[in-house]
């Protein structure tokens, strides 16, 4: 039973820890998917310079392990004169991940609005910008979102990396605290059930959402 | 500094290759349990193809590095490193392997039972060389996200490109650029490999009935 009181020791700090996961989740979907909406569009714009550096910023987000760019910013970027805290420095380098990912996936999205959807508005007098933002964008999301929670759960995950540059989240509690008390197993696999206990059923949801809407597509 | 992070690359090839050997073995029984009528192998199946992928990677190298003891022996950083990412990828692998198998056409299987195949020649026959031919490119496509997640192990002390990359920022305080080359070596690899998969399927898709 030692697994069970050590767990109710040590639950206190993991879940500390996951609010900061959470937190470094949250922040980066919040600036990552509108970064990831002009790139879906700016990788197919017919403005040649607009359309090669969105694509390089994708391919090299995308290209990039996270952990690069997590070391990147936070060891890389202060030889160059910028120091940014761990946490903000975690968050632009999973932000920038995310745009790319999330880019991919809405362009995906974007590209499978039938044409006669766009013909339509078109044929209603409705501007292009209308059509985008009442026509394309709506079911282009819709389309996309499956692959967008599924992603947004890889990002969860992804968060444990973070500990590598010093942000305090979940992986980073765990690691400190078996390296003080010793309990390796305990605490890593305290950690990896607090992960799986919000990454599985989210999935679920995902599946979920994707089944429901393939009903209306 | 460019020897500094070429040095890593026969680690960074080695761990992913290993644990995508390792990976490709774990999906099979995976894959033949979710294919199972039977509850007991399904249930089974799902629950570790969840468990595998609910967890971050790190935390598996983490559970089999530093807290798995076989006697006195521990695994060195390599061992753990591939077993973890290995099994991560038999779970997602199993999944790929999946969706392939059930985008056989059912025509496929009606027509070899109708020829009385039996189910071991029927599956060795007709569904599995029209399968893998479409699970090429998610099996590719995963080799390269392993390739990318083979920087994890660098976590646990596997001297591959991240790692060597590091210590070379330590050493030098050039952190910025050693980065940069280590991202653009990743991502110099990834997209051949690519351009590759999306060849190989377009020349193989043509021998799948649709």
């Amino acid at each position: 039973m030692t697994f069970f009181t050590d767990a109710v020791q040590f639950l206190p700090a993991l879940l500390g820890g996951l609010r900061v996961s959470l937190a470094l989740t949250g922040l980066s979907l919040l600036f990552g998917l509108p970064l990831a909406t002009l790139l879906s569009f700016g990788t197919r714009s017919a403005n040649k310079p607009v359309r090669w550096v969105s694509i390089a910023f994708v391919e090299v987000g995308r290209g990039a392990p996270a952990l690069v760019m997590l070391q990147f910013m936070y060891f890389g970027l202060p030889t160059a004169g910028l120091t940014l805290s761990a946490l903000a420095s975690a968050t632009l380098a999973l932000t920038w991940t995310t745009a790319a990912y999330c880019a991919e996936y809405l362009r995906g999205g974007l590209s499978a609005v039938p044409r006669g959807e766009v013909e339509g508005s078109m044929a209603l007098g409705m501007t292009r910008w209308d059509t985008l933002r009442y026509i394309v964008i709506p079911q282009g999301w819709r389309i996309a979102l499956p692959s967008l929670m599924g992603f947004a759960v890889i990002l969860f995950q992804m968060t444990s990396l973070a500990y590598t540059v010093a942000v305090p989240e979940l992986m980073s509690q765990a690691y400190t605290n078996a390296t003080m008390s010793f309990k390796y197993m305990t605490l890593f696999v305290l950690a990896g059930s607090i992960y799986a206990s919000i990454s599985i059923p989210a999935t679920w949801l995902s599946v979920l959402v994707e089944k429901r809407l393939a009903r209306h597509l | 500094m460019l020897q500094a992070v070429l040095s890593g690359i026969p680690l960074t090839l080695g761990v992913t290759f290993v644990a995508l050997v390792i990976g490709t073995a774990v999906s099979m029984p995976l894959l033949a349990g979710t294919l199972s009528k039977h509850r007991i192998p399904w249930l089974i199946s799902r629950g570790v193809i969840d468990l595998l992928r609910g967890v971050p990677i790190v935390v598996w190298l983490f559970i089999f590095y530093y807290g798995v003891t076989i006697g006195p022996t521990k695994l060195s950083p390599f061992g753990a490193a591939v077993l973890g990412l290995g099994l991560v990828s038999g779970a997602y692998l199993a999944e790929i392997f999946r969706g392939a198998v059930s985008s056989v056409a059912a025509g496929q299987y009606e027509a070899g039972r109708a020829l009385g195949f039996t189910n071991v020649d029927l599956w060795r026959a007709v569904i599995a060389p029209q399968a893998w031919r479409v699970a090429i490119p998610g099996y590719t496509t995963y080799g390269i996200g392993l390739l990318k997640d083979s920087s994890i192990a660098s976590t646990i002390g596997v001297a591959e490109m991240v790692f060597a990359s590091g210590n070379y920022a330590r050493t030098s305080g050039e952190g910025i650029t050693v980065f940069m080359v280590a991202a653009a070596v990743y991502i110099l690899v990834s997209v051949p490999v690519g351009l590759l998969s999306r060849m190989a399927d377009e020349r193989l898709s043509r021998t799948v009935a649709q």
